[in-house]
């Protein structure tokens, strides 16, 4: 055995079990992402994808297996969902912004209820985030003033005003038009170079090349292969990754 | 009718609009007590505001304030009429507004709540900050409407005692029996106050409709 102490994961799901009343909607998910590592995370629709990265904030209970986020186990109770909510930022396929706030409302209210930051403060953070996904002009709007691209950046900048360890990205451009999916992908590359670490379910497979450490592929519940971004491309090994491959290149 | 007759009226009415504006008032956080309860996770609260709900949507309001008037008395608590038709009334709009509004808090879309639980905000902050501004402006054509039932319904107060509008022209009209006369004008007091309510409730629900297309 060698002495260098390996870091502990940012994230760790083990013998992870998710079930929607009859429905097993996630089987044996084992999951280690280390800090900094981005993981890519795709897969036919309905295969889990969602599902598994909402059991890592607890959006969605589990009911086996441990699911562990920055030394926390997620239990039921609340001051650990407290504690890996806080650690954890989530950007939704819709946006989900509060459209009855401003966009900079949107983005203190995290700040102002959960670490009890003073306005002064929770404005001035909101600002430098927002400045971070070059949508700081818009901080007076309301969401539905703002085109798809501009909502998704500030939900983005929503998130990190948590300051949180981890993002956790569902689909994050799906529901944009297509001209703005670049200026939300290049957000996400410029926080990934940053360090962050990120888990996105995408079916952008540019921005998997980009910026993944790993790519995961996943059907019917489960993980079915996990490579770095060359071999997951290059030399698929299993039928079912190379089917899916075959028609995302086809559609785009 | 005398001049005295239509200043009795108009005093009367007085007391219709103190009435409905008191139970509306105490309706409203009795009523949001209902709707959070009836939208709670906890099972017996949910029973609770749902058999509550039940029970004033499934009697009439006449038996309700009866209810209350007599019921109170046999349990000792005596009160006037102006008191206790107030509690029927707020009562009856607590399970009204409740129902309304649980309606309205549903139909906030469910990402509004994941996205305040993904940021990490507590029960108090995701109904306050999130979901309740948005429930409040969705129900507030029904919220409107409801109030201009209130408004009509007072007339029933006068079962008890309680003068407000509709007991008053009864008075008059028992005293010189024009009584077409006298509720004409009754009625017409009524529809001055309700007509503009109920347009104002239309036009908002005009405008959320555009809004949400
Ligand atoms: N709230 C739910 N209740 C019941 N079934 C659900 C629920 N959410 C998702 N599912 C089911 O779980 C499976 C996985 O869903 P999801 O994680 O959303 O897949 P993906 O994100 O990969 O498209 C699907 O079959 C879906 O129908
Ligand atoms: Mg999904």
């Amino acid at each position: 055995m060698t002495q260098t102490r390996q870091a502990a994961p940012m994230i760790l799901m083990e013998g992870v079990e998710k079930w929607y009343g009859q429905f097993k909607a996630l089987t044996d998910i084992n999951l280690e992402v280390n800090s900094g590592e981005k993981i890519v995370l795709c897969g036919p629709s309905g295969s889990g994808k969602s599902t598994l990265i909402r059991c890592i904030n607890h959006l969605e209970p589990i009911q086996k297996g441990r699911i562990v986020v920055d030394g926390v186990t997620l239990g039921h109770d609340t001051k650990s969902i407290d504690a890996v909510r806080r650690g954890a930022g989530m950007v939704f396929q819709q946006f989900n912004l509060f459209p009855h706030m401003t966009v900079l409302e949107n983005c203190t209210l995290s700040p102002l209820r959960t670490r009890g930051l003073k306005k002064d403060a929770a404005d001035a953070l909101a600002r430098k985030f927002l400045a971070r996904v070059q949508i700081l002009d818009q901080a007076e709007k309301y969401p539905a003033q703002l085109s798809g691209g501009q909502q998704q950046r500030v939900a983005i900048a929503r998130a990190l005003c948590m300051e949180p360890k981890v993002m956790l990205f569902d689909e994050p451009t799906s529901a944009l038009d297509p001209e703005m999916v670049k200026e939300v992908l290049d957000t996400m590359v410029e926080l990934a170079r940053d360090g962050m670490t990120m888990i996105v379910v995408t079916h952008e497979m540019g921005f998997a090349r980009q910026v993944a450490d790993r790519v995961i592929f996943m059907a019917s519940g489960q993980i079915v292969e996990e490579e770095p971004p060359e071999q997951f491309f290059q030399a698929p090994k299993h039928e079912r990754t190379r089917k899916f491959l075959g028609e995302i290149l086809r559609q785009h | 009718m005398g001049v005295d007759q239509y200043l009795f009226l108009l005093n009367s009415l007085k007391w219709t609009l103190i009435l409905s504006a008191v139970a509306f008032a105490f309706g409203i956080p009795c009523g949001l007590g209902v709707a959070l309860m009836r939208t709670s996770d906890s099972t017996p609260m949910r029973w609770l505001a749902t058999r509550w709900i039940d029970i004033f949507q499934g009697t009439p309001l006449l038996m309700q304030l009866f209810v209350v008037y007599y019921g109170l008395a046999l349990l000792g608590l005596k009160l006037d009429e102006w008191s206790s038709v107030t509690v029927g009334f707020t009562l009856h709009a607590s399970a009204f507004l409740g129902e309304i509004w649980r309606g309205a808090i549903e139909a906030v879309p469910r990402g509004q709540t994941e996205a305040a639980h993904a940021l990490g905000l507590h029960y108090w902050s995701r109904m306050k900050d999130v979901v309740l501004p948005q429930a409040l402006k969705i129900s507030l054509p029904a919220t409107i409407g409801f109030l201009v039932q209130l408004i009509k319904g007072t007339s029933l107060a006068s079962i008890v005692g309680f003068v407000e509008l509709t007991r008053a022209g009864g008075i008059i009209a028992n005293i010189n029996y024009r009584h077409l006369l006298v509720y004409g004008v009754v009625g017409l007091m009524y529809f001055c106050i309700c007509w503009p309510l109920s347009l104002w409730g239309a036009r908002l629900e005009r405008k959320f409709a555009a809004a949400s297309r």
